[in-house]
């Protein structure tokens, strides 16, 4: 039940992509922290929600072809590290293109996808992935 | 007078053709064709479903009203392919566009019209006062055994409508509906495809059905085919809309713009919700449109809809129209679509 347990927890951020922002120093956290690792102690109290808008550019990518089981229809595909507007880096899956269509720099949007799913009978994991912004 | 505020909508990148689908079950695919006047079909990827399709037409919608999803009073998903058989999609949307914890939401279902009858509620519902914005969705991932010829129609889309009484760029002057217990097609608890009772697929239930609603809707509001700017009905293929277009009196140029499924063929619950909202994506204002979707078991809901000034508003937001959807394809073929659809099965250890 720990899985299910942190996908409810977690769901702010990995369906609409809810971030922090450190009222201290204006810095945008996400996955969202609750403590500004620059200001340590002065953000207590001031992280406060923020939308990401799910838009940014690649900076890095690679190709993966050994899959977990939850991504064995969809191999091989395309890990990147993202560079959102809003500042902070991630990582995510682009889809609906081929691994040859990806470019750095590449603008990407961020779609609502299914990530995985706890069995034929578990609940399914719901989340952001990316796609190219065309 | 309230109505449509605002709609969007969303169609899976993939296509699949009747050909690639015909040459793997030993079917002329120009028979095919003629048939049924399906020339591509979408296909979600692996990771989409009705909930994640849902959800990006709900957020079309709310970018091309400029609304967030705390203004949204009531969502309804009409569905007959929900993820879960206990789970309801509209929560799973609710969370993802960020709409408050004090709304209405539940999932509908009866077969293609589940997403229009989730329209009648929200617009009883706002009418009554008791919200004052509310998200009706069709949206499917449809099955078709393989081989079957429900194969060459069965796709997935999906599309959502804001209702309200502010801001309305379409207002809904009329709806009504019709309903039978008809056995043209159905699917019991536990099975993975359904099953359709053939002589009763066209006379019976789309005919009877959406003529009928369509007539009444016209008796209703004292009006003429000619009197319409656009007519949309739910389409199964590509022939029984433009059938039933001509026995009602309406010419090609009404019910063009609206007719989709020769190139994304059946999305079932998103339909003829996917053609209206083609439509509002060209209507000016002033155009009158008849609505009428049908589903399966079987009924159709009609709606007579006038489109305002506040439509010129929403064209004038960057938010993907339908046209353009359907330009940005990718076309697979049959292997890579069973591989999509789950048609080929993994043991529960492997995935």
């Amino acid at each position: 039940m720990g899985e299910l347990s942190r996908m409810w927890r977690e769901m702010p951020s990995r369906y609409r992509m809810e971030g922090r922002k450190c009222e201290n120093c204006s810095r945008v956290y996400f996955p969202p922290r609750d403590i500004c690792p620059v200001c340590h102690r002065d953000s207590i109290g001031k992280m406060k929600p923020v939308d990401i808008a799910g838009n940014g550019e690649i900076i890095s990518y690679t190709v993966v072809h050994e899959t977990p089981p939850a991504f064995i229809r969809q191999k091989p595909y395309v890990l990147a590290i993202i560079k959102l507007d809003e500042g902070p880096m991630i990582t995510g899956q682009i889809v609906d293109s081929e691994p040859e269509e990806i470019k750095m720099g590449s603008r990407v949007k961020s779609v609502f996808r299914r990530i995985s799913e706890d069995g034929k009978s578990g609940v399914i994991h719901y989340g952001y992935k990316f796609t190219l912004d065309k | 007078m309230s109505g449509i505020v605002s709609y969007g909508s969303y169609i899976p990148k993939y296509r699949v053709k009747p050909d690639e689908i015909a040459r793997v079950w030993g079917e002329d695919p120009e028979n095919i064709k003629n048939g049924i006047f399906i020339l591509s079909k979408s296909v979600p990827s692996p990771d989409e479903d009705t909930a994640t399709i849902s959800v990006e037409a709900a957020r079309n919608a709310l970018r091309r009203g400029g609304m967030s999803g705390q203004e949204i009073g009531s969502i309804y998903v009409g569905s007959e392919s929900h993820p879960y058989a206990v789970k309801p999609t509209a929560t799973i949307v609710s969370a993802a566009i960020g709409a408050d914890f004090k709304m209405f939401a539940a999932d509908y279902e009866f077969a293609c019209k589940a997403g229009t009858a989730g329209m009648q509620n929200v617009l009883g519902m706002v009418d009554a006062g008791m919200i004052k914005y509310g998200m009706a969705i069709g949206a499917d991932t449809s099955q078709g055994a393989p081989g079957d010829v429900l194969e060459y129609s069965a796709s997935a889309g999906g599309t959502a409508m804001i209702i309200g009484r502010e801001r309305v760029a379409a207002e809904i002057k009329s709806t009504l509906s019709v309903t039978s217990d008809t056995p043209d097609f159905w699917r019991r608890e536990g099975q993975p495809y359904p099953t359709h009772g053939e002589r009763f697929t066209g006379e019976p239930a789309y005919f009877r059905h959406v003529t009928n609603a369509a007539k009444m809707m016209m008796e209703r509001m004292q009006t003429k085919p000619e009197d319409y700017d656009y007519a949309v009905f739910h389409q199964p293929n590509g022939k029984f809309p433009t059938r039933a277009a001509k026995v009602l009196g309406f010419q090609e140029k009404q019910y063009k713009e609206g007719l989709l499924t020769p190139v994304i063929g059946n999305t079932y619950s998103a339909s003829m919700m996917t053609g209206l909202s083609a439509i509002l994506d060209a209507a000016k204002p002033g155009d009158r449109i008849l609505a009428v979707s049908f589903g399966s078991g079987a009924g159709s809901d009609a709606f007579h809809i006038e489109v305002t000034e506040e439509i010129e508003e929403l064209h004038k937001r960057n938010v993907t129209t339908v046209r353009k959807m359907l330009e940005d394809v990718k076309f697979v073929d049959y292997a890579i679509y069973a591989k999509f659809k789950k048609k080929i099965v993994f043991g529960e250890e492997v995935e």
